[in-house]
């Protein structure tokens, strides 16, 4: 099913999207979509959308199930909260992506912004993961909780020290993984957290992630693979548990 | 390190009437009270809190609680809990914790402000045999109504955003699992349920045996997001964005790896004993226009509807921040005062930031009215109300309803010992001890709760009725009906009253 969503409202567009879901299609592509927000937010199911053009803030938010592939770029907020399910995008995106976010998948071809992957968390079966083919910015992975960040610094044109992520990396993180594909410096890093090489489990998880980045991106995993990895994990899941006097 | 902290409080034991039942020592989980070799009991002051719980369970009544007596030299500024305070800290380095609202003799505006009541003319009305209107609607109201009459019926023909019905302008306030025990939010939902009214989560999730008290349930999403997921919106009456608390405003909240246990983490989805940490902005909010986008994207996500709260603590720009959280989208605007009450929250912050909610009430409805935006939001007060009168106050000065929390836990047990955080809660409400959590009996705790607020709903219809008003609604931000008793010419320019005794006009 084909919605044109030129010259729509956000609120008349998601409407017209959930009515074609309520009315059974299970395969939606959205074509002139122009900064409406909130498109698939708190959408549920079994459900296939393509967004031609660059959707407005909040992409997903709140989304379990559906499986979102913008053919352009994202704004901020894509996966705020997302629950399940999975958002691809063909392009960069913007600031704050997957806050809060505790399971499905968010894949960004190209940059990210600030504060990506913050608050994440992951309980049990379900482990949100984001990837990110270009570089991002500051705060990656701020008072991170769980899952997993991965940023595969392609096509950045490596800075010469080969950083791939901005300051305060990881600051406050005390759950879940962050794999880089580059280099980062101690000045770069929340004092809560490590730099640890990969272990083999490690690589058997980075391995099947790139595989399906490149899958979804049309990249070749092999050449990606080939890059050096870190890990970054924090060396407490219970950082100010000394902060206060009892 | 040698302590040089003293204790604060004196277990007196009459042992003529100590019959050694060991009812104490089972009681305290501060494990004040031990028994010794020889069988007899004695108590360790210095882990003593003052619950009062072994002494309200002791059967013979033989336990009294006194303040220690140690003396200190007399001194105005250098009092024996500044210099305990100072102690606690040179011996630890720790920020100073504690629980429950500010306990500083901040002036209490509530008790400067007298009612008004019919004499003679305007007769006052009798609540026993008249029909009293307690009921309020929270929520955007539109600006006009237009309705279509055909054929003898009537027809509303503005669509009226979502509303909550409130049969009493009572709620309970945001308590988290978490923060309280499971038995303690199962009683309020169903008190909620029976009275009419609401009841909410906190930022801790809903626990699943919850849901059924959806349709009276408060659901909040704040920083940290914890437990926030499609069916979380969904099992809600309203959902409440929670930017800031009475207690700590400015600043997030810790939730100790210790509280997190299997049920906590199911419900707030982390894992068990990892430290549940709120910071204190949301990180995707930084202005009015990111506060639209979030609550845009819950009335998206909700289909529209849900009424959408935004929660504050009253600070000192607090009339400009909320004309702003109603120009956002918001339906309905909760003021948390600096009496309000928190699980846990540095005590420096606790007793030193935020301001009175009465001033925030009077000063944001005045700027919502001015602006003429008043009807677009519902105001939503909440901060340590104590009784019946405080909430008709409230009400009377420009607020659509009241928040109690603290009033709640007393109702349940809570003896106020403000050691919310230590999770050792001897009356079962601010613990996640299984064996200390059983000791509230929700049946019991939820009746509890229910007199009270069906015994303050009375007093208000008694107090309303002799104002000579027969509507909760017609007395909202009818300050007329207040005067105030020993208050500057400034604090009563705020409030908007004039002094008890001045003439109408």
């Amino acid at each position: 099913m084909i919605i044109d969503a030129t010259g729509l409202h956000y609120k008349e567009l998601n409407e017209r999207i959930r009515k074609a879901i309520r009315g059974g299609a299970r395969k939606l592509k959205v074509l002139g979509v122009n900064g409406q927000r909130f498109i698939a937010d708190g959408l549920e199911g079994n459900v296939f959308i393509t967004v031609e053009g660059v959707p407005g803030n909040d992409l997903g938010a709140f989304m379990k199930g559906p499986t979102v592939v913008v053919r352009g770029n994202g704004q901020d907020h894509v996966a705020n909260t997302m629950d399940e399910g999975k958002i691809v995008v063909h392009g960069s995106a913007g600031d704050v992506l997957g806050y809060g976010m505790r399971g499905g998948k968010l894949f960004i071809k190209g940059d990210a912004g600030y504060r990506v992957g913050i608050h994440m968390k992951q309980y049990k079966g379900k482990v949100p993961v984001i990837i990110i083919g270009g570089k991002v910015g500051d705060f990656f992975g701020e008072y991170m909780a769980g899952g997993i960040l991965l940023v595969l610094g392609l096509n950045t044109g490596y800075s010469k020290n080969g950083q791939i992520a901005g300051n305060f990396l990881a600051t406050g993180m005390h759950g879940g993984t962050i794999f880089l594909r580059g280099k980062v410096e101690k000045y770069q890093l929340g004092r809560e957290v490590a730099v640890f090489e990969p272990e083999e489990k490690d690589w058997k998880l980075i391995e099947k992630l790139v595989k399906e980045f490149s899958n979804d991106m049309g990249l070749s995993a092999e050449k990606i693979l080939k890059g050096k990895f870190i890990k970054i994990v924090p060396v407490s899941h219970r950082p100010y548990g000394n902060l206060y006097a009892y | 390190m040698k302590s040089y902290i003293l204790p604060e409080f004196k277990i007196k034991r009459d042992n003529e009437r100590c019959i050694e039942c060991q009812v104490c020592v089972r009681q305290c989980a501060f494990e004040v009270h031990k028994v010794s070799q020889d069988g007899s009991i004695y108590s360790e002051n210095d882990k003593c809190v003052a619950c009062e719980r072994c002494v309200t369970f002791c059967p013979t009544k033989a336990l009294t609680i006194e303040e220690y007596e140690h003396y200190i030299k007399d001194n105005a500024n250098w009092t024996a809990s500044v210099q305990r305070n100072i102690w606690k800290q040179a011996e630890t380095g720790g920020v100073l914790l504690t629980g429950m609202g500010n306990p500083k003799p901040y002036p209490i505006y509530w008790d400067h402000l007298l009612l008004n009541a019919s004499q003679v003319t305007n007769p006052s009305i009798d609540p026993l045999r008249e029909p009293m209107e307690l009921r309020t609607y929270l929520g955007s109201k539109p600006e006009s109504l237009e309705v279509e009459i055909s054929g003898g019926s009537v027809r509303l023909k503005t669509k009226v955003s979502p509303q909550l019905k409130l049969e009493v302008p009572i709620m309970f306030s945001a308590m988290s699992f978490g923060a309280i025990s499971y038995n303690a939010c199962e009683a309020l939902a169903r008190a909620a349920t029976e009275l009419g009214t609401y009841c909410n989560t906190g930022e801790g999730g809903l626990h699943e045996k919850l849901y059924k008290y959806a349709d009276h349930t408060i659901v909040q999403v704040a920083s940290g997001r914890f437990g926030v997921h499609k069916k979380y919106l969904e099992k809600a009456a309203a959902l409440e964005i929670k930017i800031g608390q009475g207690a700590k405003p400015g600043i997030g909240g810790h939730l100790p790896g210790e509280k997190v246990g299997e049920e906590v983490s199911r419900t707030r989805m982390i894992p068990v004993g990892s430290d549940a940490l709120s910071p204190a902005p949301h990180h995707d909010i930084y202005s009015i226009e990111d506060l639209s986008q979030l609550i845009y994207s819950l009335k998206e996500a909700t289909e529209y509807t849900k009424p959408v709260s935004v929660k504050i603590a009253a600070v000192h720009n607090v009339a400009a921040i909320s004309s702003g959280i109603a120009r956002a989208g918001a339906d309905i605007i909760a003021i948390d005062g600096f009496r309000g009450g928190t699980g846990a929250a540095p005590t420096v912050i606790r007793d030193n930031v935020g301001i009175p909610v009465e001033l925030a009430i009077a000063a944001v409805d005045s700027r919502l009215r001015e602006e003429g935006i008043r009807n677009r939001v519902s105001i939503v007060a909440a901060g340590g109300f104590r009784s019946s009168a405080d909430v008709i106050k409230a009400i009377a000065l420009g607020a659509d309803a009241v928040y109690i929390a603290t009033a709640a836990l007393v109702a349940m047990g809570c003896h106020v010992c403000q050691k919310c955080y230590t999770g050792k809660c001897n009356w079962g409400i601010a613990t996640q001890d299984p064996k200390l959590s059983k000791r509230l009996n929700p049946d019991i705790a939820a009746e509890r709760l229910y007199n009270l607020v069906a015994a303050w709903a009375h007093e208000i219809s008694e107090m309303l009725g002799g104002m000579g008003i027969n509507a909760i609604e017609s007395l909202k931000g009818n300050r007329l009906h207040l005067r105030a008793v020993g208050l500057t010419k400034e604090e009563m320019d705020v409030l908007g009253v004039k002094v008890a005794g001045a003439p109408l006009s």
